[in-house]
């Protein structure tokens, strides 16, 4: 019997015949911790009596859940991060530098065969790469520093055949928000998922991100793509490390294959307060909007921004509107400024934030009001996810939450596209 | 090992931001604190109500969301004896075993709110004492079980350094 790429990474990682269902442990090519997690997994790595990393060159802390610091409780954690990292000998990046599954991506510390934790849930935005990557707790993270290795339950894997060329102004946001509201939020609870097909294959890999990362709003632990030529272009401008693609095998066992012909796919939009309360835009359109956030390790790369800038161009966000721009990360900041993007974004009305998760997880930078309406780019739209609970927040792609901005009110942006 | 209490019953979808708000645990490392706002978008009052040993009793998915360990620490550090679901999401129940939270997965829907409880470990069973059922409990993997009967991932490293199942 076959195997799926995630049974395969398993194998290797561990030495043993892994098959889904078994337990087993494996060794880790790449750790990263952040701010909101890494604090408390410090904590835990002195109470297991550790004392040396297993590898340094193999771990990463990230400040940029709350960065640069809004208090001074914050404040203490990131010290205790920066303290830490310096006497190990780990990489830091510091306030400023992005968003950490950006800066794993685009720094290079993740390539094709890797087997990676992190400790966020949206870790699992690296199987784009043809990686195994998934989101731990702090104790986790703790074991992992301290012993290069974790446990794992081999998953069933459920695949996603995508089929059908996206039509001009939907996205690779749209066709993920479209399968989670399909599937369920806890519909590949424990699985991992493949998303593969003709869709996949014609997105570029920076789009591919945008699908990889909400296989966590499904449940999953991983998500995971195939091994093409876009991946290793893009891997081998970015890391050192040596590609080891995986392939699943043709007699591969599946949970599940669902199909999906996206052709025809129209603009989604995720509704309050979950994010598989998904209906087309037009369902929704001309609901007003008080906010509106483009940014996140979902959709804050440089297509992204290009995406809002072609939108903007010439325009000025609507009055009543706040627009909050964060680039996902200072090279896609500067690329952006060396574009001319953000000189578009500014002139049309937009605040532009450092680069982080701020507005996303509710720490600063854009919290809203009571019985606000919020547009975002992000993930997550649960109650209270961005500092309050009597805000509404629905989630979309930034074409959709730039052409809103622009309007005052939810907006279909496919005219933008004609 | 014998847990007794009382249900707080809530719904599907759980998700950690409504276990501890992301606007709260941010900031500190002091779970006695966060342990204070634990459920509190969904129910202010919750901390106030809930008394040593209470239980949580949800749907489906509880705990969905972010990768925060302070989600199972802050209903820890609140006193609640166990969470009962009729399904997890994957990180909070590897983060519950972790810290030491015990997760019953189980049919919820045959206990309401305040409903007195009784669940046994060794034999599977949960006894709804206020309706004289019993309701099967869905067994632990053995490495869980195992690290949960060392108090947690942190205990199991003191103990042996290192993983050890054997």
């Amino acid at each position: 019997m076959g195997k799926t790429i995630a049974e395969k990474i398993f194998s290797q990682h561990s030495g043993e015949d892994a098959r889904a269902g078994d337990l087993v442990i494996a060794h880790l090519d790449f750790i990263m911790g952040q701010d909101g997690t890494a604090p408390l997994a410090i904590n835990s790595f002195h109470e297991m009596r550790g004392e040396k990393v297993f590898d340094p060159s193999k771990v990463a802390f990230v400040i940029d859940h709350s960065a640069p610091s809004p208090n001074e409780g914050v404040s203490s954690l990131h010290k205790l991060m920066r303290e830490f990292t310096s006497k190990q000998g780990i990489l830091l990046y510091d306030i400023g530098h992005g968003v950490c599954h950006q800066l794993m991506l685009e720094q290079g510390h993740v390539v094709p065969g890797d087997l990676v934790i992190g400790a966020d849930s949206h870790t699992c935005t690296y199987g784009a790469l043809n990686a195994f990557s998934t989101g731990v707790g702090s104790t986790d993270l703790a074991a992992g520093i301290i012993s290069g290795k974790l446990w794992f339950k081999v998953p069933e894997t459920i695949k996603f055949l995508c089929e059908g060329i996206l039509p001009p102004g939907v996205f690779s946001k749209d066709l993920i928000l479209y399968l989670i509201g399909d599937i369920g939020a806890d519909g590949a609870t424990y699985l991992a998922a493949e998303y593969c097909g003709e869709t996949i294959s014609a997105l570029d890999v920076e789009e591919r991100f945008t699908i990889a990362n909400m296989a966590i709003e499904m449940g999953a632990k991983a998500g995971l793509m195939e091994f093409d030529e876009k991946v290793k272009k893009w891997v081998a401008g970015r890391s050192k490390k040596p590609p080891r693609p995986v392939f699943a095998d043709p007699d591969a066992k599946y949970l599940e294959i669902r199909k999906y012909d996206l052709s025809h796919l129209e603009p989604q939009i995720a509704c309050p307060h979950t994010v598989d309360n998904v209906s087309p835009v037009g369902q929704v359109e001309g609901l007003p909007v008080q906010q509106a956030f483009i940014g996140t390790c979902t959709n804050g790369r440089i297509n992204d921004l290009r995406i809002a800038a072609r939108i903007l161009t010439g325009k000025k966000v609507s009055p009543g509107v706040r627009l909050i721009v964060a680039p996902s990360s200072r090279q896609v900041f500067l690329d952006a400024m060396n574009e001319g993007i953000i000189q578009v974004l500014v002139e049309a009305g937009a605040a532009i934030v450092t680069p982080g998760c701020g507005p996303c997880v509710g720490t600063h930078n854009g919290v809203p009001s009571d019985g606000e309406v919020v547009l975002s780019t992000a993930n997550r739209n649960f109650k209270g996810r961005m500092g309050n609970s009597r805000a509404s927040i629905y989630l979309a792609s930034p074409a959709t939450v730039a052409a809103s901005a622009v309007t005052g009110r939810v907006t279909d942006p496919r005219p933008f596209f004609l | 090992m014998l847990l007794n209490g009382k249900a707080f019953k809530f719904g599907n979808d759980i998700n950690t931001d409504y276990i501890i708000s992301g606007k709260y645990k941010f900031k500190t490392l002091d779970m006695k604190e966060l342990a204070r706002h634990v459920m509190e978008d969904l129910d202010p009052q919750f901390f106030q109500k809930i008394s040593e040993g209470d239980m949580i009793v949800a749907g489906s998915n509880f705990g969905c969301g972010s990768s925060r360990e302070q989600a199972p620490l802050a209903i820890i550090y609140a006193g609640i004896g166990c969470v009962l679901a009729s399904s997890f999401a994957r990180i909070f129940y590897r983060n519950a075993i972790n810290t030491g939270l015990p997760v019953i997965e189980c049919d919820t829907s045959k206990i309401d709110e305040g409903d007195l409880l009784q669940v046994n470990l060794e034999k599977g069973i949960v006894l709804n004492r206020s309706k004289n059922l019993e309701i099967p409990i869905t067994p632990l993997p053995q490495v869980m079980i195992k690290i949960l009967s060392d108090g947690g991932l942190i205990k199991h490293f003191q103990k042996y350094g290192d993983f050890n199942f054997d």
